[in-house]
């Protein structure tokens, strides 16, 4: 293992909202340019913006390397919907999708579905961990080597590869199996921003890639380690988690120094953490961070995303990948690739070679 | 002339579709569905078409395993497909019994957005709780329920993408009915084509009523020209007191075209692609889902049971059930034993659906007439194989149909509306 592990960027594209392709288009494939790992659509119900899944869906076929990942509610929606949704998001982009699963706390988004009250965010987090787990046993309910097309026997399928999930969770139960096959990378991508406290477990327990907000190196440090030992104690193992660090970023006036009153590092900024300063100051934070070894990586947001990702690419990353911290070159094709997560064996074909599961 | 409509269904999950064909490949990778789309889109098709999937088939407590099994999800199949393709309609088949108005509106003015308005929404219902198994919604509606969820339904998503005015402000939306009450703010302003196309599928009367009332497109199945001008003067008879117009519903039924270079090596085809469609393991499954028990221990070449149907028998999920099976029985029981057809035959004779075989000169015709005579104001092609089931058809008899008038040689419009013919709703803010 290197002594520094390998750096992870990613980048929010949502910003103001957007309602055609070409923007999207632009904005990803920008991130594309700059070999980022992933992108990210926010989402959310309650505020102005498309479907972010159907948007990333829309970019796919005009990129070729970049992962996708948008935001997907899990407290309104039905999980066996969101599970098909996500698999096909893979199937189209060809093994280049993820989602960040999130929850709707307000009354305003209940009332939209009129289905059941708010409920509170430790409730609804546990229910999104256990969407998430539904997702991936959906995801693996078909072998990889289901669909057989045996002419001899007139057989398409081998049923005895296609299982049953019989689901029971404590809002809602699946029966399964999927009607999606198996995505390409057997299970896309789980992001679960794991910075409030609700959401710590369920992201430990079922998230592939956490999003921390932290404000130094020690204090990511500190709830990078949290999260591995909650994830091992999920009898996880810890290199299966992949921890970035969420910064909102303003790469805007300040070409070289921050503004008076503003360190060039990250400040508490409402529910997060904001950086301003230009994109030199921000690339000696990652590495300065990263070199700490503290972290996995960094999710960026930018403020405005045509002018700020443009910086970050060209002005940040450009220095980090001179630097040598940062790839120049995708060297793989599907978002677990990028991530260096191995592409897991489905749960119910190790059950039936007699391996032990949970 | 009366142009015709055309529009392409995805050959996936049907026993339709011959996977066993050599030429015949994915039903899941994007590049099959591109191909596809690309097809119709360059035989200038109105839209394209894709079925749902909410819970994998069984036949007698067990998966089914015979035919295609397995399809992606279609609104993020078809929000790909509108980077590949430019004009061509992206219609979605999506259940009201298993969504919610807010969060399908959402996806569908997305996907009109993301495709510049090409969106549309075939509306379909379930009532089936063995479906229900895969959702918080779960279990049962009954028919007439259904029905009315879904006119609800619509209804209730048309509000909702009425409460962005056309000049893009958002205000409050608030609908409180039998079926949904709810309120707020919709996220996506009005979409390119105003609303999304609605399709809707379906040839019982309460089908024929929902469409008339409230359907754009009505996708239906009649494929002789008698039952199709039946069909559409009932339908078309129906929109008056619901103050539309006879063209403001278009007929399109389902029907699969089988070419050849002659109208008889056409039939030979037709017959070729028959007897690949009921394999031997697929005609006794057509025998035990009207008989209701266990053939398996028949051989498909050998004769019809001696045993008659057990009708109280339910072998049969996920599918529509055979209403009389002791009629049905009685009806194959003579043809069997008039020609002397072996189960495999007799399947293969009884189940064929009216198609259009013959020569591209023939098919062109045959269509065109259909069409003149008011027996539909177009067609939904369902090819029998993926992903390359379209191309003789786009390449052979739609030239055809341009030479003759009765189909558009360019497009005019660039949203799904324009080549339907149907006019912008009119915003009821």
């Amino acid at each position: 293992m290197p002594a520094t592990r390998p750096l992870h960027l990613a980048a929010e594209i949502g910003g103001p909202p957007r309602y055609d392709a070409d923007s999207h288009v632009a904005l990803a494939r920008l991130a594309e340019q700059g070999t980022l790992d992933y992108v990210t659509l926010d989402d959310s119900l309650a505020r102005p913006g498309p479907d972010a899944l159907a948007v990333l869906a829309r970019v796919a076929p005009a990129t070729t390397r970049i992962g996708l990942v948008p935001t997907v509610t899990t407290t309104h929606t039905e999980p066996f919907h969101v599970s098909s949704a996500v698999a096909t998001l893979d199937w189209v982009s060809k093994g280049r999708a993820g989602w960040q699963a999130d929850v709707s706390t307000t009354e305003a988004e209940a009332r939209l579905f009129g289905r059941r009250p708010a409920a509170p965010a430790a409730a609804l987090w546990q229910e999104a961990g256990e969407v998430a787990d539904v997702a991936a046993r959906l995801w693996d309910s078909w072998e990889d080597d289901a669909e057989i097309r045996d002419v001899a026997t007139g057989r398409f399928v081998d049923r005895d590869k296609l299982h049953y999930v019989d689901f029971e969770g404590s809002t809602f139960s699946v029966r399964g199996p999927a009607v999606v096959p198996r995505p390409p990378q057997g299970r896309p991508v789980t992001v679960i921003d794991g910075t409030s406290g609700a959401a710590r477990e369920s992201a430990a327990r079922h998230a592939d890639v956490v999003h921390m907000r932290a404000t130094s190196p020690e204090q990511a440090g500190a709830l990078a380690g949290d999260l591995r030992r909650r994830a091992t104690a999920h009898g996880r193992a810890p290199g299966t988690l992949r921890v970035l660090v969420a910064l909102t970023v303003d790469l805007g006036d300040a070409e070289t120094a921050p503004e008076p009153g503003w360190e060039s590092g990250p400040q508490l900024a409402g529910r997060g953490t904001y950086f301003r300063g230009g994109p030199v100051d921000l690339a000696e934070l990652i590495t300065r961070w990263h070199r700490a070894g503290a972290v996995d990586g960094f999710h960026l947001t930018p403020i405005a995303p045509e002018r700020d990702l443009e910086r970050i690419v060209n002005g940040t990353v450009a220095l980090l990948q001179h630097r040598s911290l940062f790839r120049t070159f995708y060297p793989g094709g599907t978002l677990r690739e990028h991530l260096r997560l191995a592409r897991p064996a489905g749960r119910f074909a190790a059950a039936s070679t007699s391996e032990p599961h949970s | 002339m009366k142009q015709m409509h055309l529009a392409a269904h995805f050959p996936g999950v049907n026993s339709t579709t011959v996977w066993a064909d050599p030429r015949s490949r994915s039903q899941i990778d994007f590049s099959s569905f591109e191909h596809l789309a690309r097809t119709a889109e360059r035989g200038r098709f109105d839209f394209f078409f894709l079925a749902e999937g909410l819970r994998l088939r069984e036949h007698n407590g067990r998966i089914h395993d015979l035919d295609v099994v397995g399809r992606p999800e279609s609104l993020t199949v078809l929000s790909a497909l509108a980077a590949v393709t430019d004009r061509l309609g992206l219609a979605a088949t999506v259940n009201a019994t298993f969504n919610e108005p807010y969060e399908l509106a959402r996806r569908l003015a997305t996907l009109d957005h993301l495709s510049a308005g090409r969106a549309a929404w075939n509306v379909v219902t379930s009532s089936d709780a063995f479906t229900g198994e895969n959702f918080r919604r779960g279990g049962y509606l009954d028919r007439a329920d259904r029905y009315s969820r879904a006119a609800e339904f619509v209804a209730t998503a048309r509000e909702l993408w009425d409460s962005w005015t056309p000049e893009g402000t958002s205000r409050p939306f608030a609908h409180s009915g039998p079926q949904f009450d709810i309120a707020g703010e919709f996220t996506v302003p009005r979409s390119p084509q105003g609303h999304p196309v609605v399709i809707q599928a379906g040839d019982s009367g309460e089908g024929r009523e929902f469409a008339a009332s409230t359907a754009d497109v009505i996708f239906t199945r009649h494929g002789t020209l008698e039952a199709g001008r039946a069909f559409y003067a009932d339908v078309k008879g129906r929109l008056a007191k619901y103050g539309r117009q006879p063209d403001d519903l278009k007929i399109m039924p389902g029907v699969t075209v089988v070419l050849g270079d002659t109208d008889a090596e056409a039939q030979h085809n037709a017959a070729e692609i028959r007897t690949q469609q009921v394999s031997p393991q697929n005609a006794i499954l057509a025998l035990e889902q009207v008989w209701g028990r266990d053939l398996s221990s028949y051989d498909p070449d050998g004769p019809l049971p001696a045993v008659d149907p057990d009708p109280g028998s339910s072998l049969v999920q996920g599918r529509v059930r055979v209403a009389d099976p002791l009629a049905v029985a009685a009806k194959w029981r003579a043809l069997s034993e008039s020609k002397d057809l072996s189960i495999r035959r007799t399947v293969i004779e009884s189940t064929a659906r009216q198609s259009f075989i013959g020569s591209p000169e023939t098919v062109a015709a045959e269509l065109t007439r259909f069409v003149a005579a008011d027996a539909a104001d177009g067609f939904i092609l369902v090819p029998h194989l993926t992903p390359g089931g379209l191309d003789g058809f786009v390449d052979q008899v739609v030239p055809l149909l341009q030479e003759r008038g009765a189909f558009r040689s360019e497009y005019v419009g660039s949203t799904l509306r324009s080549h339907l013919g149907l006019a912008e709703p009119v915003w009821k803010g």
